[in-house]
């Protein structure tokens, strides 16, 4: 079962430079992602950036992903 | 009809149309009951499609979008996003818009 701690790596390691923040409970996670690379990104596109830096692991051990998504100020 | 082309004709037919985890009266999912509560706190007047029920639909309606979450909204054919998405629509009022200009 993965640690908040394991999203935020799988994240981190999917899109340089972000900044992540993740709570959960191994079953359920909150995600706050703070990259640059969402500049000019529709809120579908941000989030599908997300969903592909985390790949696989999406579909086999994280069962529900909330994501919050920013552009750095 | 494979999945795609039972999505596409789905989505196609309806101008607004939710697919979720349960019905709308039962969701299974705590996602799914949120994302249906919005709609008709907008008044939307929604199909749904319950993919536990459809297997094929629950791993086709994954590809048909790059998403890969249930919820999924789709107005007009369109994909609008999952829960998260929603919400921050509804909090905008640009769920409301999007309803309305789907009903007009």
């Amino acid at each position: 079962m993965p640690t908040p701690d394991d999203v935020k790596r799988f994240i981190e390691a999917g899109m340089p430079g972000a900044r992540v923040s993740v709570i959960g409970d191994g079953h359920h996670f909150e995600a706050e992602i703070v990259s640059s690379a969402f500049a000019d990104k529709s809120l579908v596109e941000q989030h599908q950036m997300v969903y592909r830096a985390l790949g696989d692991k999406m579909k086999q051990e994280i069962h529900a992903l909330s994501l919050r998504t920013k552009v750095p100020e | 009809m494979n999945a795609q082309d039972r999505i596409k004709q789905q989505v196609t037919e309806n101008n607004i149309i939710l697919y979720m985890k349960g019905t709308p009266q039962s969701p299974q999912c705590g996602f799914s009951g949120r994302s249906v509560q919005l709609l008709e706190a907008c008044g939307a007047k929604f199909a749904s499609v319950n993919v536990l029920a459809d297997q094929e639909i629950r791993e086709g309606i994954k590809q048909y979008s790059n998403w890969p979450t249930i919820p999924q909204l789709y107005i007009k054919g369109q994909f609008i996003g999952g829960c998260d998405i929603i919400t921050d629509l509804y909090q905008k009022g640009e769920l409301q818009k999007l309803v309305t200009g789907a009903q007009a």
